[in-house]
């Protein structure tokens, strides 16, 4: 991609190559190590854990994998999963250049051994081998008005993502009504039903309104946010914490085994809906939630 | 209190084992995963005579008796030597291999089945008679659990079954686990999913 951020595009400036290299580091950082405030509440669940229980020798031996996996730069887990891309650009730039550049990334950190070969052609069964393949990986562009580009990458893996789940308001099964009462009712069915088998302790992304299809994308774009970062705004907040404190109150815990760490964190958003429809999207994100953030500056990357 | 087990492991090691502890899993065991155990079914137990594979039969008689079973697809990388190296390794879901595995604790004596998510009541009724367990390793923990792999000492049906599906007949030292369903009936993930439909029924009202 021939850009130079900050003024229009030129030709020939090697931008292109190093974006692509950029994204590549992007997703060794994503693969092999957790954000900080991830294993921030890690260590602090174990602390708050029954010594000597099954739970806390879960989170045990997960933050060792963490910390092993950083040191040997080896992906925390084999299943390095869907990478999700959310990009957002300055005016002017091409995204399919930057998806380009994406997709050639991917093939390079499948080689480097950062990624499992994770895409499988669906009629064939045929494992593409390097990770791109048809909607593969996932790529959404948002226009800013900076003139940096921001990537933020989600590794969500298969085990997690087979225990998400769509609710449709009213559930008479569950009496839950077209209330924040009613949302708050799937949210702990949905988190009941997943046990241990999403990898828990894990990270919920909750969406309130929108489309089936809508509802999810947004669902985990949440992931994104900090496990730390409150929600903007203050009715949702105040959901969130209160939700997060009942859905521990399952004791399904680490990996299913019991304790008091069923869930790390919550994060919900809300979207228009139409009359008729009121969903209630729920992602599930394993202990394992592999972010990592790129910001290009001029020829610059710096990474968070 | 951790207990340490090395294969093969004896039927007192495992009666005083209950669900909840931890285990620490110490020599040779064997991966397996839905291709394996079909064929251990097929090929040597629903026969009346085995007759093919013989060499191999009495290669996993030795490994199984008192033995462990890993539900695991690893990703390995060949040294120059030819050699084999595991670089991640976690477990794979159990539940697939529930039709098969009763079989095969019986047939072979196995002692410990290592997996994620539980099996179900074929398994652990199994596991009374025979006086097996099933251990759950930490999802997730691949680079963790590689590390505990310190030597691939054979692989069994590699071109055949392809790499994940294997047999990969590897040294484990210190192969942390938890015991989530015991010799003496009791399954975790049956206590844990009752008691939390308890809590959410009060939750939700």
């Amino acid at each position: 991609m021939n850009v130079k951020l900050g003024e229009k595009m030129q030709e020939g400036d090697g931008t292109v190559d190093n974006l692509t290299e950029h994204f590549v580091e992007l997703i060794r950082r994503a693969a092999t190590d957790l954000p900080a405030d991830v294993e921030a509440a890690l260590v602090a669940a174990r602390k708050n854990e029954e010594p000597g229980s099954a739970a806390e020798g879960a989170l045990e031996t997960i933050l060792q994998n963490v910390a092993l996996a950083r040191e040997q730069s080896t992906p925390v887990c084999q299943d390095t999963g869907t990478p999700i891309f959310e990009v957002y650009h300055p005016v002017g730039l091409s995204t399919r250049e930057i998806a380009q550049c994406a997709q050639s990334a991917c093939a390079v950190a499948t080689e480097r051994s950062y990624l499992r070969p994770n895409a499988v052609d669906s009629l064939t069964g045929k494992n593409s081998g390097n990770n791109t393949g048809i909607g593969f990986p996932t790529l959404h562009f948002n226009e800013w008005d900076e003139e940096t580009i921001k990537v933020q990458l989600l590794l969500k893996g298969g085990g997690s993502e087979n225990v998400g789940a769509q609710y449709k308001l009213p559930d008479g099964r569950l009496k839950a009504g077209r209330d924040l009462d009613g949302v708050r009712s799937v949210v702990l069915d949905a988190t009941y039903q997943a046990q241990g088998k999403g990898c828990a302790p894990g990270i919920l992304g909750v969406t309130i309104g929108g489309d089936r299809g809508s509802g999810y994308v947004r669902a985990k774009q949440v992931l994104l946010r900090r496990l730390d970062e409150p929600n903007p705004d203050p009715t949702l907040d105040s959901f969130e914490r209160q939700l997060l404190s009942d859905l521990n109150r399952l004791q399904i815990g680490p990996m299913g085994f019991g304790g008091r760490t069923t869930v790390l964190g919550i994060k919900v958003a809300v979207q228009h809906r139409l009359p008729a429809c009121f969903f209630v999207s729920v992602a599930y994100m394993c202990w394992a939630c592999r972010r990592a953030m790129l910001i290009v500056r001029g020829n610059k990357a710096s990474f968070e | 209190m951790i207990h340490e087990l090395t294969f093969p492991i004896s039927d007192d090691e495992i009666t005083a084992l209950h669900v909840g502890d931890q285990v620490s899993l110490s020599g040779v065991m064997t991966t397996a995963r839905d291709t394996a155990h079909k064929f251990l079914v097929e090929t040597y137990i629903r026969t009346d005579e085995p007759k093919q594979d013989l060499e191999l039969y009495e290669e996993l008689k030795e490994i199984l008796a008192g033995g462990g079973i890993y539900h695991c697809g690893p990703v390995v990388a060949q040294k120059e030597d030819g050699s084999w190296r595991f670089v991640a390794a976690g477990p794979t879901t159990s539940i697939r291999e529930e039709v098969y595995e009763p079989e095969v604790i019986r047939h072979f004596d196995v002692k410990a089945v290592i997996g994620k998510g539980g099996m179900g009541p074929n398994t652990l009724r199994a596991n009374q008679e025979q006086k097996a367990v099933y251990l759950s390793a930490i999802g997730g923990a691949a680079s963790l659990i590689a590390d505990a792999v310190k030597e691939v000492v054979a692989v069994y049906k590699k071109d055949e079954f392809g790499v994940p599906e294997a047999f990969w007949v590897i040294r484990v030292e210190s192969f942390p686990a938890v015991v989530t369903m015991d010799a003496h009936g009791r399954s975790i993930h049956d206590d844990v999913e009752e008691k939390s439909k308890k809590q959410l029924i009060g939750l939700i009202g």
